[in-house]
């Protein structure tokens, strides 16, 4: 206390502000059981559950290494795009965001930490995956570690913009699961997830080509799967930066702080 | 010193004009209380001073600041009751607190801001536990964990059971012993009563009254002198209640006869209220 009373007439440091918030945001993420288990623990479950009935090969590669790059790609989605966006319905109805801009946390600093928390929380979810991976399935670290950061990093921005993007146009906080869910269940299949979509009906596999999820998991694939570095993926990225900045440019003309008026 | 000062204050939605013409100023440590029925343009108001509303004329100061353009220095200085807010449903009311302390350079210490609020017993429960009129006194204890000079009340009570009520009242009263100003927007009566130095009364987006509550109900409607003649219920309203009174009176002295039921009262704030802000009839 008299160490911050000293500080009085002085600005408070950025830095520490963005810790403390993204401190407080990894404490509210993991003290709710709901996001705890179906944002952290559900792609988890889905990998160990379709690698154990899956046999032999998928894309030429043994099923386990395919489907968990395809999980790596769902997790990414579920974090980043449905578990953001639900997050910021509820705080936004809820008034949390309207109420935080009345203190002296800086808006930019709020989003800044919200986003690398949820970059922290898939993440861990991806070096889990590897864990287990290796521990059911025999499957191997990535070679190439550097460009599978890379790759998770492009892939949570990505998301996280469609995320804010969507969540400025969900009305409320009771609707929000389910239209996210809406949305992310059928890229995630269309996107081949949950194992291959070379049997699928062209029209389906024509809607996946547009998704950007099926191009993470195509970049994802490249790293992982046949050790290309992240660079080497010019198209998988342009189409990713297209999605992203549609997403940033739609939140930046729709994002409201406030709740709807009752 | 003023904590607000408000001239010309205008704010229209489209063609629905919210505030015209809104003046009116508060001293430090005062407690002003803002009453007026819903769509009076109460909210509009409070938040153009929050800062969360663009006005479209007129001058504001609040702290000394321009609430559309403020300084860093403006958000350490004020706190905020919103209308309807719910935090964290998992965190406890301690950690709800600290997160709020840790956004100012110089919080309170927050087991003392959690005591303040009544909250002590709740401290490490979590926020979903609280019945209403706890998570409403979260709401108090996270607008006033940064130390605000000013703080804004909007409808606290909204929603209480009376004794929870006479407990918010008694947590707003102690914050005009800390010295804080306090601008309360309610639309109960009595809480404005009890609780305010000045009030305001909004109507169609205008200030139609101000003045201490005393002030109010001895300047606005006569006063009232009821008794009983013959079994019949005689009602009197004058604004010369001594005169009328003391004839009232002497002329039953001097018939010798008791005036039965006598009462003379003055009109509550609700009836100035009502008076004042009761829709003209549209010829």
């Amino acid at each position: 206390m008299s160490a911050e009373a000293i500080r009085v007439g002085m600005r408070r440091p950025a830095r520490g502000l963005f810790v403390h918030q993204l401190r407080s945001e990894q404490l509210v993420f993991w003290r709710s059981r709901e996001a705890a288990f179906f944002i952290f623990l559900f792609p988890l479950l889905l990998f160990v559950l379709l690698s154990s009935v899956y046999d032999g090969k998928i894309y030429g590669v043994p099923a386990p290494e395919a489907l968990l790059a395809g999980l790596i790609g769902y997790g990414c989605a579920n974090t980043a795009f449905a578990g953001l966006a639900i997050q910021l319905v509820i705080r936004r109805e809820n008034g949390i965001l309207k109420r935080l801009r009345a203190t002296p946390l800086p808006p930019a600093t709020y989003i800044a930490s919200l986003l690398v928390s949820t970059l922290i929380v898939f993440a861990m979810q991806t070096v889990a995956l590897f864990l287990l991976g290796r521990a059911l399935n025999g499957t191997p670290f990535p070679s190439d570690v550097a460009s599978l950061v890379a790759a998770v990093v492009i892939g949570a921005a990505v998301f996280a913009a469609l995320g804010t993007a969507i969540a400025s146009v969900i009305r409320s906080a009771e609707g929000s699961s389910a239209v996210v869910n809406a949305i992310l269940l059928p890229m995630a299949f269309l996107s081949g997830s949950f194992g291959s979509t070379l049997h699928y009906p062209a029209f389906l596999r024509a809607v996946g080509d547009v998704l950007p999820l099926k191009y993470f998991i195509d970049l994802v694939n490249a790293v992982y799967l046949h050790g290309h570095g992240v660079w080497t993926q010019p198209q998988d990225l342009a189409v990713l930066a297209v999605w992203g900045a549609a997403g940033l440019v739609f939140t930046m003309f729709r994002f409201r702080w406030e709740p709807r008026e009752p | 010193m003023h904590a607000i000062e408000v001239s010309g204050l205008r704010k229209a939605y489209g063609n629905l004009e919210a505030v015209r013409e809104v003046d009116f100023a508060i001293e430090e440590g005062e407690v002003f209380g803002l009453l007026g029925p819903n769509g009076a343009g109460k909210t509009t108001t409070v938040e153009i001073l929050e800062g969360y509303r663009k006005r479209d004329a007129g001058e504001v100061r609040v702290l000394g600041h321009d609430p559309a353009r403020p300084g860093p220095d403006f958000r350490e200085r004020i706190g905020v009751v919103l209308q309807q807010s719910q935090m964290w449903p998992n965190l406890t009311v301690r950690e709800t607190h600290a997160i709020f302390a840790g956004y100012y350079r110089a919080p309170r210490d927050v087991d003392e801001v959690v005591a303040l609020v009544g909250l002590r017993d709740k401290a490490n429960e979590r926020v979903k536990t609280l019945s209403g009129g706890q998570k409403r006194r979260l709401d108090l204890g996270i607008a006033l964990v940064g130390d605000p000079d000013l703080v804004f009340l909007d409808e606290p009570t909204t929603g209480f059971d009376p004794q929870a009520r006479r407990a918010a009242w008694e947590m707003i009263r102690s914050l005009r012993s800390l010295g804080k100003t306090v601008l309360l927007t309610t639309h109960y009566l009595d809480e404005a009563e009890q609780l305010s130095d000045r009030v305001a009364v909004m109507r169609e987006g205008r200030i139609v009254r101000v003045g201490t509550p005393a002030e109010l109900t001895t300047t606005d409607l006569q006063t009232e002198i009821r008794y009983r003649q013959n079994g019949e219920e005689v009602l009197v309203r004058t604004d010369e209640p001594t005169r009328v009174l003391a004839e009232l009176t002497s002329a039953a002295v001097a018939r010798g006869e008791e005036l039965e039921g006598l009462q003379v009262r003055r009109p509550s704030l609700e009836e100035v209220y009502l008076a004042l802000t009761a829709e003209e009839e549209q010829g």
